[in-house]
């Protein structure tokens, strides 16, 4: 279960010192305020401008790019469903479904315990044990909505 | 103690081979591997014995007693089994063997063989070497390795980049995940020798985030790597992780990702062999490429050059994918037919139902019927059936898939992978699923067929890059060889 912390500039500030000397150093500065913060506060957008010598336009466009980068913090868990193609093939989409109705969440939003993320994914490199998931980052095969809610209920 | 191998391959990991290996650990010594690429057996265990590893699988923690008391059924030596006998093992000869994290491990099974030879041989002979084995680039494009190298090499810069791709955003491929988490080390010193040859001095591995396995084990193998002095001073390597955009594998969009931008295409000229990251002379290259160059320098062009068709020389990791009996990973020489790949070595669907239509080539790639099974695994015949083998990777689908569905869906992962740089990938995309949608409504269907068609010739000639230029393959081999699936009103998927 992943915790993350609340807003700090301070904190902030430290993580972008350590990176902004690397070669193109905005996707790793994203990353790690990610994993810390759960996301790219809205509060760091400036913050990172200023050390890259980049505008707030810029890096805000930057943020928003990338499937991956958060505005809030998730859930304690994520959980990234496959949705591509080798799943499709195996009734990814009826999973998918499944796993939808049972955590009452569509994709992109966190059940109202504020256990699980639910994040839709393009595919995963498990396509020979399809369909396939990741939750945090372990990763499932053959999944079904039965397999995944156990692999919940066993999940702090 | 007996030794026992257990894969720790994100695949086998996700069948369950942590809890296999933990009910091993206190009776033997559990060696963790790559995978050998067998998925349908998996959670795989080998067990050493004078007469070869015997191996067992799928295996549950239930069944280690009577594995370790050599009562429970096996599978035989390993390298006997049908699927392993048959392949011509190159890039992934290591790969399921070995301890992916020990270097001695790697030099005793021919490891750094490649990069003293081209020490030995010089910069020039390496690159001549590449060039008379016929490697192409396995990204996708199929484009000479060592032209690009000779280009790098000539081309003045005070300092120069190897980069290599590792975005494997294509569904049904996961080669070069494999070979991160199962050979490293290949990767590593297939990407020193390409910064000897041409004379980088800085290599990037740009990984995707979606890989959270290949990315630990590639970043504690580079850290094995220089403690060792492999990487240091003269060529070092650095992980970068994406960030979820498929467009990042297209090597300008790559670059742009990597300088710390939007991932959005460049206009090419200049090539990135002239002007690539930072401006400066570029190699970029996919894993699979870099991985195989030791093989080839250790091995000789010629005998790597003896395998394949036509202008595919060597050997392709061919991932089965999907509804597929046997999905795994099979590398052979180029020239095996599409049929002998699905049905033969696949061993047809996994649900047991009639095979009706196979993708290859990724989300990009054209949807072939078994009415073309004959094609031979060859970039050249891909190209005249008007598809593409891409990074190699066949996903197979049984009678109950619907192509106005799979169409529908590649327009949809256009519209939502799109850079945005180029209006017909941008715009077009989007017309395109609501024009599959009108087709699947039965709106008009004569009328917005050929609207698609159209849609899909000017994606094909205007868009900057091969997202917006190739995804008209899916869409119009759907069309063309599933007509009937056009034709009659059809429920849209629940979303
Ligand atoms: C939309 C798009 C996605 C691509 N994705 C990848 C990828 O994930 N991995 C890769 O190696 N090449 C990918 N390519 C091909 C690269 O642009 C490039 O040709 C390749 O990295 C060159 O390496 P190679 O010569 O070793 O194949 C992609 C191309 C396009 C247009
Ligand atoms: S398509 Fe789902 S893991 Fe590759």
């Amino acid at each position: 279960m992943a915790v993350y912390e609340p807003w700090n500039e301070d904190r902030a500030a430290d993580i972008i010192a350590a990176k902004a000397g690397m070669e193109g150093a905005t996707l790793p500065i994203l990353h790690s305020l990610q994993h810390v913060f759960g996301c790219v506060p809205t509060e760091a957008v400036p913050m990172v401008a200023k050390a890259l010598n980049l505008s707030r336009a810029e890096v805000h466009g930057i943020v928003t790019f990338y499937h991956e980068f958060r505005r809030t913090p998730p859930g304690h868990h994520v959980l990234r469903v496959c949705r591509a193609e080798a799943c499709q093939s195996l009734g990814a989409d009826q999973v998918a479904a499944a796993i939808r109705a049972r955590l009452g969440v569509d994709w992109h939003e966190t059940t109202g315990d504020g256990a699980v993320t639910l994040e839709p994914v393009f595919c995963l490199g498990l396509c020979a044990v399809a369909p396939a998931a990741l939750l945090d980052d372990t990763p499932f095969g053959k999944l079904t909505c039965d397999k995944l809610v156990a692999a919940l209920e066993m999940t702090p | 103690m007996t030794r026992v191998f257990v894969s720790r391959d994100a695949a086998s990991l996700a069948l369950g081979a942590d809890a296999v290996a933990a009910a091993l650990a206190p009776h033997a010594t559990v060696v963790r591997t790559g995978s050998r690429g067998m998925f349908w057996l998996e959670p795989m265990v080998e067990v050493e014995t004078p007469a070869g590893r015997i191996a067992y699988g799928p295996v549950s923690p239930r069944d280690v007693p009577a594995i370790l008391a050599g009562t429970a059924p096996s599978l035989g030596p390993v390298d006997d089994i049908g699927f392993m006998k048959r392949q011509t093992r190159v890039t992934f000869a290591r790969c399921g063997v070995v301890d992916p994290l020990s270097l001695a491990d790697y030099e005793a099974h021919g490891g750094l063989a490649g990069l003293r030879t081209a020490r030995e041989i010089g910069a020039a002979e390496t690159i001549d070497t590449i060039l008379r084995s016929g490697l192409r680039g396995r990204g996708g494009a199929g484009f000479p390795t060592s032209i690009k190298w000779q280009t790098v090499a000539d081309t003045e810069g005070e300092r120069k980049y190897i980069v290599c791709n590792a975005d494997e955003g294509d569904s049904g491929t996961f080669a070069d995940r494999m070979l991160m988490e199962g050979d490293p080390f290949s990767l590593i010193e297939g990407m020193a020798i390409a910064g000897f040859c041409v004379g980088a001095t800085k290599g990037y591995v740009y990984t995707r985030s979606e890989y959270p396995h290949a990315i630990k084990t590639f970043d504690a193998a580079l850290a094995v790597a220089r403690h060792a002095g492999l990487l240091g001073e003269t060529f070092d390597i650095e992980q970068r992780v994406g960030a979820g955009a498929y467009v990042c594998g297209e090597e300008t969009a790559l670059l742009e990702s990597l300088e710390g931008r939007r991932g959005q295409v460049r206009a090419k000229p200049p090539l990135p062999a002239h002007k690539g990251l930072f401006g400066r002379p570029t190699v970029v290259n996919n894993v699979i490429t870099l991985a195989t160059v030791p093989a080839i320098l250790t091995g000789g062009a010629d005998a790597y050059q003896a395998l394949g068709m036509g202008r595919s020389r060597g050997t392709m990791p061919v991932q089965l994918a999907g509804n597929v009996k046997h999905g795994g990973l099979f590398e052979a020489g180029f020239g095996l037919t599409l049929g002998e790949l699905v049905n033969d070595i696949g061993g047809g669907t996994l649900s047991g139902r009639p095979v009706r239509a196979v993708q290859v080539g990724g989300p990009l790639g054209a949807y072939f019927p078994p009415a073309m099974f004959d094609t031979p695994f060859d970039y050249e015949a891909f190209a005249k059936r008007d598809g593409l083998i891409g990074h190699g990777g066949i996903v197979v689908f049984d009678d109950t898939v619907d192509l106005a569905k799979q169409a529908r869906f590649a327009m949809e992962f256009c519209a939502a992978e799109s850079c945005g740089k180029c209006t017909p990938c941008r715009i077009g995309s989007t017309r395109g699923m609501e024009t599959v949608d009108k087709i699947i409504a039965g709106v008009s269907v004569d009328a917005n067929t050929e609207l698609l068609r159209d849609l899909c010739h000017t994606l094909k000639f205007g868009s900057l890059c091969a997202l917006g230029g190739f995804i008209p393959y899916p869409v119009l081999s759907a069309l063309d060889h599933f007509p009937e699936d056009f034709g009659k009103p059809a429920a849209l998927a629940a979303e």
